[in-house]
């Protein structure tokens, strides 16, 4: 079916917002109906702004307040069960809480939207950022959007839910974007003065398969051996799906609101002999380092993986495919892999069958909120090139800036 | 041109509201800005830094900054070395304090390459608000010394973060304190 666009005219107000309160602000102008959170940092201030809202008479909506994060999942899933276009918001240990409950939100085919202000795991505590927590949903079936603007994560919101209500995917969307570094960082964010276009956007589906007492259905029943396997390829094929869904939602959000994304983006890279890859807020301070090693003739660029579920693949390797050498640099650990960085796995998963392709090294770095400046950046890709003059990449990753281990 | 600004003070004296204000106020002028804390160190009495970046291009990075601009201490009784770490060369310092840039300079064996502003808010915010509570006073000071957003974009962020007589206290605050910060240039 062919997608008739027009530019919407919006009357834009530009605020400051943090990426929190963005995400907010995009839960009110998608008129969501139920949210259902329980507190924890950094993500807090999503479900207090969203309260105000709802104090206020500005959105018309249900909060359920819940006794902890795997019941936040679970009453935002039965609201979305019963028809509702429902919503929640968690971080770091409260995602882990929800982890039996993601499986069943995808399994249910419930098109709930979570937002998740990335942030390390416990023990030892820590509320600082990096991407632990995210990379542990990997295998939930959740589509996941990382946004590296509170710009960006405001209009992925309204993006998750176009993608996750459509008939063709009915998946759950978890849009994610650095805990502290983003989410209480205040930066300019245009949102609408009023959401009529946002709602003819992303209109409410409420024409799907619900718990209605008037035409019953059963959900999440029992599936026995000789049914369940093909539950779980429809999930397979949705988010097959999904991918082209993401990108004609992007498209078309870029057509009526005038800003656009893509699945991932792509900073310098066509001449590039180093291409550096990252995700989330990162990427805006490795845009800067590169501006800075360019001047000084460095040949190095920048993709930003955004949608991280489904895995954009092709886009991937179009992007780094005339590299010599690309940088993945993940800020999670898969503990007792080699190459311990979940996107660098992706990544080089992406390349293996092709005879023709960049040399591909891992980077750890950002864990706990370690500081990554422009400097870090450079030194990386200082590094980096050494490595390629040398010819020897290493088979596994690199901890990079951690006390105890030096790279010579 | 960008301005990198880092605020030093205790928590509960409001230097992660401060940072906020003067880039909400920017940010209302349609300018880039970008105002966050150090994260995590926010416990009544505890040394804490917030960071606000004001630009009229695009801000991407997200780096802390190191090498502030300007650095604006809303206590006077924090170690210099914490301030004045990274400030450059022919930095600003604007500090609140009763004593004149010349005194404070003495007293504390100032010698790197600074201008030096003071300004009393702790007065100010008494007199005004009835608490010690200097942050907005301070974004008074920074915005005569250095003028990147005009005082009416101050006051506006202020009333959109604090309702009612405690915003307008504020902004009464932020005047007095625009007239009353003192510096070889002013």
């Amino acid at each position: 079916m062919a997608v008739t666009i027009q530019r919407a005219k919006v009357e834009w107000k530009r605020l400051p917002l943090s990426s929190n309160y963005a995400v907010a602000y995009a839960v009110k102008d998608l008129d969501v109906d139920v949210i259902a959170a329980y507190p924890i940092t950094p993500q807090t201030t999503v479900v207090e702004k969203i309260s105000e809202f709802i104090a206020n008479g500005e959105l018309n909506a249900e909060m359920i307040h819940v006794e902890s994060e795997h019941s936040a999942l679970s009453a935002t899933i039965a609201a979305s069960a019963a028809g509702a276009r429902a919503f929640t918001a968690t971080a770091s240990q409260g995602l882990e809480l929800m982890h039996e409950i993601l499986h069943i939100a995808s399994g249910l085919r419930l098109p709930v939207v979570m937002s998740v202000a990335t942030r390390a795991l416990s023990a030892p505590i820590s509320i600082w950022n990096d991407y632990s927590d995210l990379m542990n949903t990997r295998d939930t079936s959740w589509i996941t959007i990382i946004a590296s603007t509170a710009q960006e994560v405001y209009d992925s919101v309204v993006q998750a839910f176009r993608i996750a209500e459509d008939p063709e995917v009915m998946l759950p969307v978890i849009v994610a974007y650095d805990g502290y570094i983003m989410s209480h960082t205040y930066e300019p964010v245009l949102v609408p003065e009023n959401n009529e276009p946002i709602l003819k956007y992303a209109p409410k589906n409420y024409n799907r398969i619900k718990l209605d007492p008037e035409r019953p259905v059963t959900m999440g029943t029992l599936a026995s051996p000789e049914w369940y396997y093909e539950f779980k390829y429809q999930q397979v094929a949705a988010m097959e799906k999904a991918l082209e869904k993401a990108r004609e939602a992007d498209k078309v959000f870029a057509e009526y609101f005038g800003r656009g994304y893509g699945l991932v983006e792509e900073y310098m890279t066509s001449d590039a002999d180093i291409i550096l890859v990252a995700y989330g807020g990162l990427f805006g301070t490795i845009k800067e380092a590169i501006d800075m090693m360019r001047q000084n003739g460095v040949k190095v660029g920048g993709l930003r993986i955004r949608l991280w579920r489904p895995f954009p693949a092709e886009d991937v390797k179009n992007a780094l495919k005339n590299a010599k050498l690309v940088v993945v640099i993940d800020k999670a650990i898969s503990y007792g892999a080699r190459i311990a960085g979940p996107v660098a796995l992706e990544v080089m998963s992406a390349f293996y069958h092709d005879a023709d392709k960049p040399s591909i090294l891992s980077i750890i770095a950002g864990i706990g909120q370690r500081r990554i400046t422009e400097e870090t950046i450079k030194e990386i890709v200082d590094y980096s090139r050494k490595l390629l003059e040398r010819g020897r990449i290493p088979n596994e990753s690199l901890y990079w800036g951690v006390r105890g281990v030096r790279y010579e | 041109m960008r301005y990198e600004i880092r605020w030093h003070g205790r928590g509960g004296q409001g230097a992660v509201t401060a940072a906020m204000i003067l880039a909400n106020a920017a940010i209302y002028e349609g300018k880039y800005a970008q105002a966050f804390p150090e994260f995590g160190a926010e416990r009544r009495g505890a040394p804490v830094r917030a960071y606000t970046k004001v630009s009229d291009k695009p801000i991407h990075s997200r780096s802390p900054i190191l090498n502030p601009d300007i650095v604006v201490v809303l206590d006077p009784s924090l170690p210099k070395e914490l301030y004045l770490e990274g400030l450059k060369e022919n930095g600003l310092l604007l500090v609140n304090t009763k004593k004149t840039p010349e005194e404070l300079k003495k007293s504390l064996g100032i010698d790197g390459k600074y201008t030096i502003y003071t300004v009393d808010a702790t007065k100010i915010a008494l007199d005004i608000l009835g608490l010690p509570i200097v942050n907005t006073a301070m974004v008074g000071a920074l915005v005569r010394v250095l003028p990147i957003v005009s005082i009416d974009s101050v006051a506006k962020a202020i009333l959109e973060t604090f309702s009612g007589r405690v915003g307008e206290k504020n902004v009464e605050a932020v005047r007095a304190a625009y007239d009353a910060v003192v510096g070889s240039d002013l």
